[in-house]
């Protein structure tokens, strides 16, 4: 299994949405989590606050500097995403399709790391 | 059989086998790296033991048997490095034999991990050509005029993904099989239009796309006997295919009403023509089909003369309910100056966005010479030679442009 | 208590483990690592892990658009910004300063700027 991350990506334009349409969009997003929660393979999800809630620290230097706002070259934020445990692309396209069509947004889906727990790179890259 | 050992039969049986080894061994090790690297070193051995013994009955068998022992020496090699590795080798060692699906043949598990939609198109073509059709990346690097390390780099860079985001290697579920059998038939409709477009001029060095989209097309046939739009499109490129040596003379593009028909391989539209009416009755019409039973028409007619436009129109309106787009509407435009006359012709090209389109100026020029408007068809066929860069096709719209009163 | 993603930023070239990627050398990225990891073990010890994950590059994303009748994928990233996330923690604090210091000593071991930004609801 691997883990994918699938995120809201092209900040959808919910503001000329109506209570009712903005409603009908979470009843969606919903019914897919809980598929995906049926299925076994939902990990974690959420939306994000936006850019006015950001605050960057830096501590690289031993002194934590704390500024607001995102970080600087991000151009467009993340808004909110899931996080799927499914056997490979396919299966995760799959979700992400389900995602996009209930959030009326186009998803990326990128995968996580393989072996979080791993010290050193195993793959051999060197040949 | 024995065949006797030459490089040119070496050559022709590693490009036909090269693909399912590959395949057999990307199922076997779920690495495409592995894969290619076992292949490379089997041939290696190949070139020399057979030149010593003999080109061996199956070749196809001998290869992959010898590939896949290349890949478990290496693995092993590497487990002795890697402990990680011990446990890959004990699950990839004990290799089920081939499963049992709807298809069992590991190159269509290839075919769809090469054209899958999160690869780039470019890199889809390119991966196809190097991992099913055997190409070697100098020659698809020439073939579609692209330096050399640009495309290896391509390819590296799609088997990266493929390995990093987990594409899987198997036939899609039978839910997405349209919509990712569109994929794969497109990326052979484009091998086939790189060749088939750019005509003559080639430099000698240059792998004849044409033919190889046409041999992708007979494996996806052999793989998939069920599926019309496979069909459909092994028949569109047999019939265009089958007036190759009559598209050109003297260096200029003939068009098709002035073609010679005498020179038209009559066997592939034979073949092309049985694989359409084994279409019509399966009854499940799509997109290639359609330009198959179009070309079809085209190729019964024994005169230009004798072309049965009503149905080719008839055929155009089935398209373009499937496929709405600007382009078949300029296609269907045409028969329609047959039908109803170019005027009615005109009017239909006129509203359409493809200004920028060689072929809308060169439709448009015809269909004003037609109805007398010469000064209008001049300017027209000046644009349609700007808007080309293929020399014959250049050629041709010049001397209509001096044949205008 | 609030969700709060804490996201680290770099680029492609960050990620290629043979070079050591943004680290400068594979010892570098070691440590890095080995530090993270206890940074990580403090987290889910004190009660503030949700997540913690890794991406891999941006090169290996797809995008997919299932808006219309059928879904279109195609090859990504989304956005061709030269910087993408490259892997992030979430956390369950009571408020933004106990998380940003959490994201202070995050930024320390893994030796990168940290974005806090707090999930809805």
């Amino acid at each position: 299994m691997t883990q994918y991350l699938v995120a809201v990506v092209g900040e959808p334009d919910y503001d000329t949405l109506s209570p009712e349409e903005m409603e009908q969009i979470m009843a969606d997003v919903g019914a897919v989590v809980a598929d995906a929660q049926e299925a076994g393979i939902f990990v974690f999800g959420g939306g994000l606050h936006g850019s006015e809630a950001t605050t960057v620290v830096d501590a690289r230097s031993g002194t934590p500097v704390v500024t607001d706002g995102p970080y600087a070259e991000t151009k467009e934020a993340m808004g909110g995403f899931s996080i799927i445990d499914v056997a490979d692309l396919d299966e995760a396209l799959m979700w992400a399709g389900r995602f996009s069509a209930a959030c009326r947004c186009p998803q990326e889906v990128r995968p996580f790391q393989d072996d979080p727990d791993a010290d050193v790179p195993t793959q051999s890259e060197e040949n | 059989m024995d065949q006797a050992y030459d490089d040119a039969a070496l050559a022709r049986i590693f490009r036909d086998e090269y693909g399912r080894v590959v395949a057999s061994l990307a199922r076997r090790f779920g690495d495409l790296d592995i894969a290619e690297e076992a292949a490379g070193e089997a041939l290696v051995v190949a070139v020399e033991k057979w030149a010593a013994d003999g080109i061996p009955p199956n070749p196809g068998g001998w290869l992959t048997t010898t590939a896949g022992n290349k890949a478990l020496d290496r693995l092993r090699r590497e487990s002795l490095r890697d402990a990680k590795h011990q446990a890959a080798l004990m699950i990839t060692d004990d290799t089920p034999p081939e499963p049992t699906g709807p298809v069992e043949d590991d190159r269509l598990r290839l075919v769809f991990t090469c054209c899958h939609p999160a690869l780039p198109p470019e890199a889809r073509v390119a991966l196809t050509l190097r991992l099913l059709g055997g190409l070697t990346v100098p020659e698809i690097a020439r073939a579609f005029f692209v330096a050399e390390p640009a495309m290896g780099q391509r390819i590296t860079r799609a088997k990266a993904k493929i390995k990093a985001a987990h594409i899987p290697f198997k036939v899609p579920a039978v839910a997405d099989l349209p919509a990712r059998l569109d994929a794969v038939l497109a990326v052979v409709y484009l091998v086939f239009n790189e060749g088939y477009l750019a005509g003559e001029g080639d430099s000698p060095t240059r792998v004849d796309l044409s033919d190889e989209a046409i041999r992708l097309a007979r494996i996806l046939r052999q793989l998939l006997p069920r599926e019309p739009e496979v069909a459909g499109l092994l028949a569109l490129l047999l019939l265009t295919d089958a007036r190759r040596a009559s598209r050109f003379a003297g260096g200029e593009l003939v068009p098709l009403s002035e073609q010679d028909r005498a020179g038209w391989d009559r066997s592939l539209i034979e073949e092309g023509h049985a694989l359409v009416r084994e279409c019509l009755a399966t009854n499940r019409p799509g997109r290639y089909q359609i330009l198959a039973a179009i070309n079809a028409v085209h190729t019964d007619a024994a005169r230009a003369a004798d072309t049965d436009w009503l149905q080719v129109l008839a055929l155009y309106d089935q398209l373009q309910r499937i496929d709405p787009g600007p382009v078949v509407a300029l296609n269907r435009a045409v028969a329609v100056a047959e039908v109803d006359g170019p005027d009615v012709a005109l009017a239909i090209v006129d509203r359409l966005p493809l200004t920028t389109y060689h072929a809308w100026h060169a439709t448009r020029a015809e269909l004003l010479r037609r109805v007398g408007r010469s000064a209008e068809a001049r300017e027209e066929y000046d644009a349609a030679v700007a808007a080309t860069g293929n020399a014959a096709e250049q050629a041709y719209l010049t001397r209509r442009r001096r044949q205008l009163v | 208590m609030t969700q709060y993603l804490m996201s680290v930023h770099g680029t492609e070239a960050d990620h290629d483990m043979t070079t050591g990627g943004g680290y400068g050398s594979p010892e570098a990225m070691r440590e890095a690592m080995a530090e993270t990891d206890r940074y990580n073990k403090r987290l889910q010890a004190e009660g503030y892990w949700v997540f913690a994950g890794g991406l891999k590059g941006p090169s290996t994303a797809t995008v997919v658009d299932g808006q219309g009748a059928q879904p279109v994928v195609t090859d990504g990233p989304y956005l061709e910004s030269k910087e993408h996330i490259g892997g992030f923690w979430i956390i369950e604090a009571p408020d933004l300063d106990t998380a940003l210091a959490l994201a202070a000593d995050a930024s320390k071991a893994c030796r990168g700027k940290v974005e806090v930004r707090p999930f809805e609801g």
